[in-house]
């Protein structure tokens, strides 16, 4: 068993990055997610693994810290909130666009504009639909507990360069904030700069080699043939992220008539919502995404295909998620939403209640 | 014995006699610039000296949006393209991961004194150890002459179409004088490159540049005024001479910091 | 018999880009703008007298696009 630490979900995945042998994090401070790079900075992770830490002068910055070091064959990361991340979206296309691995945190709070510090999901359409310019996608996980702000670091760098994608690890305040007990994995050690040579020398910026050519970073190409081709290339992956990379959970699923589909925090209070239910005798489970993108969309299919009544998606927005769900389910059940904005948490019990009236009753 | 063209030609066209030639490190592409533009001679010092000093293999550049955006072309190096402005950002990342190598960013001044000036400060301030090429034209050349922050008064581009009003647009921004007061850098000059003179004198103080990353001291800023002889409107030679008349008397040429001291009067 | 250092220039009068900056820079005058033009349309420089050369490189650095390679040789006259 590994060691076990009661922390908060943004020092988890902080404490992540050390043992992911992340080369460096580059971030700027923002609520609700400061003590990520706050614990770094004290954990003198230089000291520890040789990993470089900075406070950026912004989030533009930060995002373009993380495309030269990524373009450079190296494990960056970052981490801000929404109104941060929106700042590096220029970034995060040219990223995209250029084919580069990284690993990108938004702990949401909510919008638009500078909204609030409280917890909200409303970054679902930006995270999961491109967010930036141009035709991209994100490979997203959306962790629902302090273990998942851990685990999920070595699998989003080992996705980022499978793919050589960003991949963006969607949480939320509630998340972030929360301490719980977390296992924390043993550590990987950083690529020497041989390994990163080696395994990444054939694209990245790492100095020319004897016997090859030099490499070029960019998202620019003026022949418009030859960028239709690399728009077609990018779908490409795309498509075989979303065949081979859908990751979900279910719960008391097996004899469900009805369904709630949540992600994050809100899956959490589904999963109250969902015994509370089960107590009258409504035989209801929940789905939980937990790659956002690429989307469980089959999952949804194959429970309709059985007969199944109603999806209800809890989520923290006015109505994101659903749009997915709509696509998977179509015209074959019911699907409605029930969420709060604007911080508020919805309670299990305003879930139950929508359950009955939009969904059993509706 | 008559010196005809032809026998001089067969008496000193010989390998052993070539004293000049484009570096290996310049590819065969013919550069994008328009004719005369002091990008192409820019381009030619820097790359001479990666060869000259031995870093062809240890050199990752950064040119990012602006005239010089397909520099990638050209520079026969690993090479990154940045967002406009945030090329500084890069090339902090960069060096900072990979310390051994020779890092520069080559920018002009739309990109590193308008929209990059943010990353262009704080690069500098954070004395990171990288090299920043900043080509000085007074004018957006790629988007199609438009005015610049370092536009001089009353110069004509298509945005400041009778002239930049600096009551409306303020004076030209002096990056070069900003960035040699920060603490920072440890060599800050501003060089030319229109008459041959001045571009051996530029290629000297690239290669001070260069050195001053190779012993991890600090920032070096090597300013180099330029021509834009498309945007101004001139022919290349009028426009060289315009430089040395107009350009050249604002932004002054010569060392500003030296060694991480300043040697010149900043006004 | 005398020795004098004798220069030589080769342009690549196909990538020139008729800019006449190498014209203005030599010292010697020896360089003028063709009266045909290359591929691309440009009038390109032309070498047009090498006996006053001394090779001194002036119109290859400040050439900006690298078209001309400069020969330098002590010879016997």
């Amino acid at each position: 068993m590994g060691e076990l630490r009661l922390m908060k979900g943004n020092e988890a995945f902080a404490e992540a990055l050390i043992r992911a042998g992340a080369d460096g994090y580059f971030g700027y401070p923002i609520t609700p997610q400061s003590e990520v790079i706050e614990y770094l900075m004290a954990e003198k992770p230089h000291e520890r693994t040789g990993m470089v830490v900075l406070q950026a002068e912004s989030e533009l910055a930060s995002i373009n810290m993380l495309y030269g070091g990524a373009g450079a064959g190296k494990k960056v990361a970052t981490s801000s909130s929404s109104p941060g991340i929106s700042l590096m979206l220029e970034g995060i296309s040219y990223m995209a666009g250029a084919e580069l691995p990284c690993v990108i945190l938004n702990v949401q709070r909510g919008g638009p504009g500078l909204g609030t510090i409280q917890p909200s999901q409303s970054d679902y359409f930006q995270a999961t639909k491109g967010g930036g310019h141009g035709d991209y996608r994100l490979l997203v996980l959306a962790p629902a507990s302090v273990q998942e702000m851990s685990d999920f670091v070595p699998l989003a760098f080992d996705l980022a360069f499978k793919y050589r994608n960003p991949v963006m690890i969607l949480s939320d305040g509630v998340i972030g904030q929360m301490m719980e007990k977390v296992e924390l994995f043993d550590p990987i050690p950083r690529w020497t700069d041989e390994e990163v040579i080696e395994k990444n020398g054939d694209w990245a910026t790492v100095g020319k080699r004897p016997g090859r050519e030099r490499n070029i970073i960019t998202s620019l190409d003026l022949d418009p043939y030859s960028m239709e081709r690399h728009n077609h290339d990018l779908f490409a992956k795309y498509k075989k992220m979303e065949e081979e990379e859908v990751r979900w959970e279910e719960l008391n699923t097996e004899d469900a008539e009805y369904f709630i589909v949540a992600y994050g925090s809100a899956s959490r209070i589904s999963q109250k919502a969902i015994d509370l239910a089960r107590a009258e005798g409504i035989k209801v489970g929940l789905i939980r995404p937990i790659t956002l993108y690429p989307f469980p969309y089959k999952v949804l299919q194959e429970k309709v295909q059985k007969g199944a009544k109603g999806f209800l998606t809890v989520e923290l927005n006015m109505g994101q998620m659903i749009e997915d769900v709509q696509l998977a389910v179509k015209d074959n059940a019911k699907v409605e939403f029930f969420g709060h904005v604007g911080g508020v948490i919805p309670t299990p019990e305003e879930v139950v209640e929508a359950l009955k009236t939009k969904i059993i009753g509706g | 014995m008559e010196l005809t063209a032809d026998k001089i030609k067969e008496l000193v066209v010989k390998p052993e006699n070539k004293v000049y030639a484009k570096t290996p490190l310049l590819t065969d592409k013919t550069l994008s610039y328009c004719p005369g533009c002091g990008h192409g001679v820019a381009h030619r010092i820097l790359m001479e000296l990666v060869e000259e000093m031995g870093l062809e293999n240890d050199t990752i550049g950064i040119a990012p949006v602006g005239c010089s955006v397909l520099a990638y072309e050209f520079m026969n190096v690993d090479m990154q393209e940045a967002a406009h402005g945030r090329a500084p950002a890069l090339a902090t990342a960069i060096k900072r991961l990979w310390p051994g190598k020779f890092v520069f960013t080559y920018q002009g001044d739309g990109d590193l004194a308008a929209i990059g000036g943010n990353e262009t400060l704080h690069a500098c301030n954070r004395g990171e150890n990288i090299t920043i090429i900043f080509i000085n034209n007074g004018i957006y050349g790629m988007t199609g002459g438009q005015m610049a922050p370092t536009t001089l008064p009353g110069m004509r581009t298509s945005t400041s179409p009778y002239g930049r009003d600096t009551h409306m647009m303020g004076n030209p921004l002096k990056m070069t004088e900003i960035v040699a007061m920060l603490p920072g850098t440890y060599f800050v000059t501003r060089q030319a490159v229109h008459t041959a003179k001045h571009a051996r004198k530029a290629k000297k103080a690239i290669k001070k540049a260069i050195e001053v990353q190779l012993e991890g001291k600090g920032t070096s800023f090597v300013e180099i005024v330029s021509n834009c002889n498309s945007g101004w409107k001139m022919t290349p030679v009028k426009a060289n001479q315009w430089l040395e008349e107009n350009m050249l008397d604002y932004y002054h040429l010569g060392d500003i910091k030296v060694d991480g001291k300043l040697v010149k009067e900043i006004v | 018999m005398a020795k004098k250092v004798q220069g030589y220039i080769e342009i690549d009068k196909e990538k020139c880009k008729g800019c006449e900056l190498c014209v203005v820079a030599c010292p010697k005058d020896i360089i003028r703008m063709s009266k045909d033009v290359n591929g691309k349309g440009y009038h390109y420089a032309e070498f047009f007298n090498p006996e006053p050369c001394v090779g001194c490189a002036d119109c290859a650095v400040v050439c900006p696009d690298g078209v001309i390679t400069v020969y330098r040789a002590r010879i016997e006259v």
